[in-house]
């Protein structure tokens, strides 16, 4: 079982060939296996997850009528808020936060009858591109335990690429989804800002964020975005159209198609294996029939320093409530309440989380916020326009996710910059607001997958995916396990 | 050299929507601690703010009141602070693009109206209250976070204590006459911040400002006016004292300032200078998308401003002929305006229904602590009233009984009929007068005797007989006809 995807094991739980209950022990055993070296997972809800398939399995033998995802089960990034458990966003500031309600999500989830095993890993509240800023621990690949899981969705992504779980949800500010998608050879979908609720994310960077599915194939990101995308009225900036239909979409013929291949996502600092990678994926789109086309993305070279900068003003506001007073870790013995609010703060956020928001509160600061926050917001218009116009001459962009493969534990940690530098093919895509997938596209010499990144249209989901989908049925680079669940999981 | 005070005033109006403005938890006074809460207005991880759409319809209302322009496209911004009652650590407020601007209301100054500038109107969310009734630590109540609240910004075109007091009472009437707050000052739904400096033009010399005080969270008209006039009066002060010392008291050298006011103390209080000014790092909340208002919800809007108070005043002098002085009781707020108006419709003397709405009728109001219309006297039998007394059938003291029995009464009958009960109505009848002034008259010989023999005392003889025929006739006689019915049988007797 630990090799089927989620439609699989929902068919097989539909069909009576496999009990909820049955797919649960199965991904508890595999985390009670694998996660002691991984660690992917921040708390387990064992009990009510067989609670809740047990419910699914006695509803199934009444014969009543059950959702899309009926018995399946699946993982959440814990900086969604669930009623279950806790919320912690991987931060000693939230270790003890109990959310009273659920995230959108998590309620649509379960209103589609998928069991949540979990909540995974990740950097504090979704800062950082390897899970190594956890406040928690540090997660594992599965392909390497030397090697980071790429981040801040780092633990959905080793859970799902490790065969614990079939499919998680991450989130995606600046990459966060589809970056460690490509380090542990999984599908990642961000989809278009707006398309998924945000209520019950805990906020990074609130323009940015957006939630989506990591799966091992393109048909269950498909299956999961329909059931978690659509308006939402207690989300202002939730986009007043139903929920997609991908997955229905998925088998039609893809017809004419124009891949956009851009000359600054394929420059300098670019290894050579990645881009050996992606120039084959565009290959195969070739052997399809496609016409490919160079675009330009003329201002890309200024996203990563207006992403940092919106994304770090907006998350020194968000994260101000976390002060030892309303929310979070309280530091013992304060002297005055400014004290209080210094010190539960020093001592609750991490070292990354603190530099972002002193980056942030500086460059929202009087006499600083047009040079630096207005100046972004106007690169970010420019970095919009740039993708409008490349969307007039293709369908969709294919480029590399990352600039290499996952990189060792340890290895980029003391350079912030390096660590920023790595974002720099993925964050555009959060400025403008459009959707991208990272589909599984080749492996590097070292055994480490690499990820091929295409880019849509706003709200061109449904034929994003049909696109995606189509390179699946040409590869199978999205069927490799990695070899530590391989070996046991036979 | 010239002096003239110059205010500024910020006032914060709490709007009455049922529900806080970024949820849907209700509104309420005096509610249990924290009990008024979800985890929108807590401010709870993950949680994201949807407008309430009446509150912005109500503030666009007032602007629209105060003649401001109303923005098409306005959003909403961020404004920083830690502070233990703020839950987010920030406030969701407008900066740079208010949704009204640029207007102007006109307050009743002596005889005429005086106007006021309005710089901008508007909305932002209240934030919770510390509370320290308890020993070693405080409590936070946030039942009040996330309330609505319109912030009105005039000019300084304010220029004494009595004026900062007339525009408060002005701006308090002008939403309750659109129906967008209470009002209630005892319940916090207003509180003043004015901005007071001195205008200084010294003989022959260019003119200056002092420094300006901003007086924090004045929560009563009295408090407003007292604080005011002592920042006055301070300015004044320490403007002689630093010309003594040849010092320059100025904006410029000073700069702004915060104070708080210690009503009981009568003084204000030093809280901050402009060195410590908070920078608040306002920038536009992503959470929230932008409000574009279009001509056809405008006009919609348009449609529910009323005729205001200060049009409401000059149309009742000119049309009823109410002076000056009384108008301010009958167009008090609108629904009494409003009765005032249906009961001249019904049909009575306007002049006598005058006399009972500053009289009669704000008696019974002002003793049960509501308004005229409030008492729920219905237009028709108000007229009634007038009526009754213009054409006679009632003496002033009988139309105080008769509404105070009424009160008591089933109000299911006429006045009239009341007043025949409780035997207030006048009896006109000459033959039943004619007998009780015969009555009166055998009774009292010697008054009799007065008031024919001696012509220094007949008048007090006469008046006294009248006295007498009332009490006889329990106040139901009509006194000008027993006047002239002792007359004609003192001349009979005389004869």
């Amino acid at each position: 079982m630990t090799g089927m995807t989620a439609g699989e094991i929902r068919d097989a739980i539909a069909g009576r060939r496999m009990s909820s209950r049955e797919a649960v022990q199965r991904c508890l055993s595999q985390i009670e296996q694998f996660d002691g070296q991984v660690r992917a997972f921040l708390s387990v809800a064992a009990d009510r997850a067989l609670d809740q398939a047990d419910r699914i399995d006695g509803r199934l033998a009444k014969g009543e009528q059950v959702g899309v995802l009926a018995g399946v089960p699946v993982a959440v990034k814990d900086n969604m808020c669930t009623r279950f458990g806790k919320t912690t966003c991987a931060s000693k500031i939230l270790a003890e936060f109990a959310s009273p309600y659920d995230a959108t999500v998590v309620a649509k989830l379960e209103a589609a009858g998928a069991i949540i095993v979990g909540k995974t890993n990740l950097d504090e509240f979704a800062m950082g591109s390897s899970t190594e800023n956890s406040g928690m621990f540090v997660t594992r690949n599965p392909w390497n335990a030397e090697c980071v899981p790429g981040g801040s969705s780092g633990g959905s992504a080793a859970a799902v690429a490790a065969r614990m779980v079939p499919a998680a949800l991450g989130s995606d500010t600046g990459g966060s989804i589809r970056l460690p998608a490509s380090f542990c050879g999984i599908v990642g979908l961000k989809p278009t800002y707006g398309r998924v609720s945000r209520y019950g994310l805990v906020a990074y960077g609130s323009s940015l964020d957006q939630i989506g599915p990591m799966t091992r194939d393109v048909r269950d990101a498909a299956l999961l975005l329909d059931v978690i995308s659509g308006h939402d009225r207690r989300d202002s900036t939730s986009i007043n159209a139903p929920g997609t239909k991908s997955a229905a979409r998925l088998d039609e013929p893809i017809g004419t198609l124009r891949i956009g291949v851009a000359k600054e996502y394929l420059g300098e600092g670019l290894a050579d294996e990645v881009r050996a990678a992606v120039e084959s994926a565009i290959d195969v789109y070739r052997g399809l029939g496609a016409e490919v086309v160079e675009v330009s993305l003329p201002h890309s070279e200024y996203a990563i320093a207006a992403y940092y900068l919106i994304a770090m003003a907006e998350a020194s506001s968000n994260l101000s409530r976390y002060d030892g007073v309303h929310y979070g870790y309280r530091t013992p013995e304060p002297d005055d309440f400014i004290d209080l609010y210094s010190k539960s703060r020093a001592e609750g956020f991490g070292a990354e989380v603190k530099r972002r928001i002193m980056l942030g509160t500086y460059a929202l600061s009087s006499g600083y916020y047009d040079a630096y926050y207005l100046k972004a917001l106007k690169v970010r218009t420019l970095i919009k326009g740039d993708f409008v116009e490349a969307f007039k001459k293709c369908d969709v962009l294919a480029c590399p996710v990352s600039p290499t493969p996952a990189f060792r534990i340890g290895e980029k940690i003391e350079d912030p910059l390096a660590m920023y530098l790595g974002d720099v093919y993925t964050i555009s895509l959060n400025l403008a607001g459009l959707p991208g997938v990272s589909i599984p596209a080749g492996q590097s010499e070292a055994g480490l997958p690499i990820g091929l990144q295409l880019m849509g249209p706003h709200l061109q989901e449904e034929r994003l995916l049909q696109i995606a989908h189509a390179f699946e049925e040409e590869t199978d680079w999205h069927t490799r396990v990695p070899p530590m669940a391989d070996a046991h999981a036979a | 050299m010239k002096i003239t005070p110059t205010i500024g005033m910020e006032i914060h109006v709490q709007l009455a929507t049922r529900t806080k403005m970024f949820c849907s938890t209700p509104v309420e006074f005096a509610a249990e601690p924290n009990s008024r809460t979800c985890p929108v207005c807590i401010g709870m991880p993950g949680v994201l703010p949807v407008m309430n759409r009446k509150a912005y319809e109500y503030a666009v209302v007032v602007g629209l009141a105060l003649n401001c322009k109303i923005a098409e496209f306005t959003k909403w911004d961020r404004k920083s602070y830690y502070y233990p009652d703020l839950p987010k650590n920030y406030q969701i407020s407008q900066y740079d693009q208010p949704l009204s601007h640029g207007g102007y209301l006109d307050i009743p100054v002596g005889e005429g109206t005086k106007r006021i500038g309005i710089t901008r109107a508007h909305l932002e969310e209240d934030a919770g209250k510390n509370v320290h009734d308890q020993p070693g630590y405080s409590g936070i109540d946030l039942n009040r976070a996330g309330t609505p609240l319109l912030e009105i910004v005039s000019e300084p075109d304010i220029n004494s204590a009595e004026e900062a007091g007339i525009y408060g009472r002005e701006v308090q009437r002008l939403v309750r006459y659109l129906g967008v707050s209470e009002a209630d000052m005892q319940k916090g739904h207003m509180r003043f911040e004015p901005n007071v400096s001195l205008w200084v033009e010294p003989d022959g010399g260019e003119g200056y400002f002092t420094p300006i005080f901003e007086v924090k969270n004045l929560n009563s008209f009295r408090a407003l006016e007292r604080a005011v006039a002592w920042v006055i009066d301070y300015h004044q002060a320490e403007l002689n004292r630093h010309m003594a010392e040849g010092k320059p008291y100025t904006l410029e050298a000073v700069g702004k300032q915060n104070w708080g006011w210690r009503d009981e103390a009568g003084r204000g209080e030093f809280q901050r200078g402009k060195e410590e000014a908070h920078d608040y790092r306002y920038f536009p909340d992503p959470d929230l998308v932008p409000v574009v208002m279009n001509e056809e919800w405008l006009s919609e809007l348009k449609k529910r401003v009323p005729e205001l108070p200060i049009q409401k005043r000059a149309r009742f002098i000119e049309q009823y002929g109410v002076n000056l002085a009384d108008v301010e009781r009958i167009i008090a707020d609108r629904e009494t305006a409003d009765l005032f108006e249906a009961a001249v419709g019904v049909g009575c003397d306007v002049r006598t229904l005058v006399t009972h709405f500053i009289g009669l009728w704000s008696r019974h109001a002002n003793d049960r602590g509501c308004t005229i219309a409030q008492l729920e006297v219905p237009a028709k039998r108000m007229a009634e009233l007038a009526r009754l007394q213009h054409e006679g059938h009632l003496s002033a003291t009988a139309t105080t009984d008769v509404v105070s029995a009424a009160f008591t009464l089933d109000s299911s009958r006429t006045y009239a009929e009341v007043a025949t009960e409780i035997g207030k109505l006048q009896v006109r009848d000459a033959g039943q007068t004619e007998q009780w002034v015969e009555q009166a008259m055998a009774a009292n010989e010697k008054a009799v005797r007065d008031a024919m023999g001696n012509p220094k005392k007949r008048k007090a003889a006469a008046g006294f007989l009248r006295g007498q025929v009332m009490k006889l006739s329990r106040g139901q006689a009509d006194p000008k006809l027993v006047g002239e019915l002792i007359e004609k049988r003192l001349g009979e007797l005389a004869g």
